[in-house]
């Protein structure tokens, strides 16, 4: 069953639509009734960075009429080994102003309507309501719960997928009959049990496969062809190639669509998945400045740097020793009693986890770097890359 | 024959930097044990402290989501495969 209104109320394409989706229109399964159900039909894609990127770029191609854009972010350095609906020439733009050209320069025809906000508990109802189905491109556990509960309550399609690394997940939640995503994981991790892509990588070309799936289920469900992903979870892992799918089942005991209490949508806090960080406001913190300070008037300072090594061998701070969070637990012995420790890592996660363990092993002279070797390097060393 | 298990890479690490592992048991969670018993630092990824599975750590028997049969309790048989897949949110 297509998504959308009976073939009769559906838009006629004009000369130049029938000549650009020409490929769409020999494909008997497509045709001319297909690409008018894409003509008519109104996506909305939720962020416009990595998955949001194929995606908004094929269902343009593909002709859908309507994309709205739900995103907040501008365009920074470390989006473009991925997000490639963003150039070079666009750092420092709103996405949705940099997805709007790109997006108008591959398909003039489609209506792009930008939303330059978070998705929360206050908008989603409001911002899905209009849509005819969801594609959910966010990167955070917040996000996804909020964008499924809303598709629950409004019966719409969510085209899900995510990633970490070298792995993803795709599937299609929220239809009449089959599973949502509270039904595969009911509740949010707690901050820090699963990095995000932020503090754990991802692999470039990663999203682009993933997202490209959610474009081809989107387009499926428009045209009402093919076996949606419905049901099914996709498992891809990119570093084996190798795609598997489990079932999923609908639990009849889910919260949002088996018994139904939840009614309303619930706002997780920005914690959850935006960064892995738990409440680290308890932690002793030490200032770059500071710090600089201290190093330059001789202080006795074990300098601790905890990431990586293959972020060690990005940049460093003079005078560090490197002994990553994995297996600090073995360095604890190697801590300098006599010296004033501070630790250190990316932004400032992983080292609060650090000072934790330095207090519980005993020690009480020891501090977390404000903003971690980012901060130092926009104020104190800008010779120190960022990353 | 043992049961193959199947990890993401993002817990490869505390499993010795391996995705596939063998191991034999009569249930899902005498595998877990097994496989705990093994890497430790992987044991707390898959279960917490009372012994039961996170709930966002899935396990797939032979594709089949454990919840819906008899949770860690479920018997396994030889040459079954056994994934462990956790959320993740990355976009």
């Amino acid at each position: 069953m297509p998504l959308g209104r009976p073939d009769a109320a559906l838009p006629q394409l004009s000369q130049e639509e029938i000549l650009r989706y020409g490929r769409h229109l020999i494909i008997p399964d497509v045709g001319v009734t297909g690409q008018r159900r894409l003509k008519d039909a109104r996506v909305l894609m939720v962020g416009a960075g990595g998955l949001g990127s194929p995606i908004g770029l094929y269902l343009a191609a593909a002709g859908v009429g309507t994309l709205g854009i739900v995103e907040f972010d501008t365009v920074a350095e470390t989006n473009l080994q991925r997000q490639i609906l963003h150039g070079t020439k666009d750092v420092g733009r709103k996405k949705l102003d940099s997805a709007r050209d790109r997006i108008h320069d591959v398909n003039p025809n489609v209506k792009v309507v930008g939303y330059d906000t978070r998705l929360d508990a206050s908008n989603a109802l409001d911002l899905v309501r209009g849509y005819d189905l969801v594609v959910d491109g966010t990167d955070n556990f917040a996000a996804r719960y909020l964008t499924n509960d809303a598709c629950v309550l409004l019966g719409k399609p969510n085209v899900y997928g995510s990633i970490f690394r070298f792995e993803g997940q795709a599937s299609v939640f929220c239809t009449k009959d089959g599973p949502c995503f509270r039904c595969l994981h009911r509740d949010p991790p707690p901050p820090g049990a699963i990095p995000s892509c932020a503090e754990g990588g991802v692999l470039g070309v990663l999203p682009g496969l993933l997202g490209t799936i959610q474009a081809t289920e989107a387009v499926k469900l428009i045209t009402g062809i093919g076996q949606p992903l419905v049901g099914r979870l996709l498992l891809v892992d990119a570093l084996q190639m190798s795609f598997r799918t489990v079932k999923l089942r609908r639990d009849p005991d889910c919260p949002a669509c088996g018994k139904r209490t939840i009614t309303s949508l619930v706002e997780y806090t920005e914690l959850c998945g935006l960064t892995s960080h738990a409440d680290d406001s308890d932690v002793p913190t030490i200032e770059p400045a500071e710090l600089e300070e201290r190093i330059r008037r001789g202080d006795a300072i074990d300098l601790i740097d905890v990431r990586e090594p293959n972020e060690w061998e990005i940049g460093r701070i003079d005078g560090a020793r490197l002994a990553p969070i994995d297996r600090f637990a073995e360095a604890l012995s190697t801590v300098d009693l006599q010296r004033d420790v501070v630790v250190y890592c990316k932004v400032g996660g992983r080292s609060a986890r650090a000072v934790r363990q330095l207090q519980a092993a005993g020690f009480t002279r020891v501090w977390n770097l404000a903003g971690g070797i980012e901060r130092w390097s926009e104020e104190i060393d800008p010779t120190v890359p960022r990353y | 024959m043992p049961v193959t298990v199947r990890i993401p890479t993002v817990l490869a690490r505390a499993a010795g930097g391996q995705t596939t592992h063998e191991a034999s048991g009569a249930t899902v969670g005498d595998v877990v044990d097994a496989i705990a018993a093994r890497h430790p630092g992987l044991g707390a990824r898959l279960r917490d402290a009372e012994g039961q599975p996170y709930p966002y750590v899935v396990f797939y028997l032979d594709d089949e989501d454990i919840r819906f049969q008899r949770g860690f309790g479920t018997p396994v048989a030889d040459g079954a495969e056994l994934v462990v897949v956790p959320a993740i949110a990355g976009g």
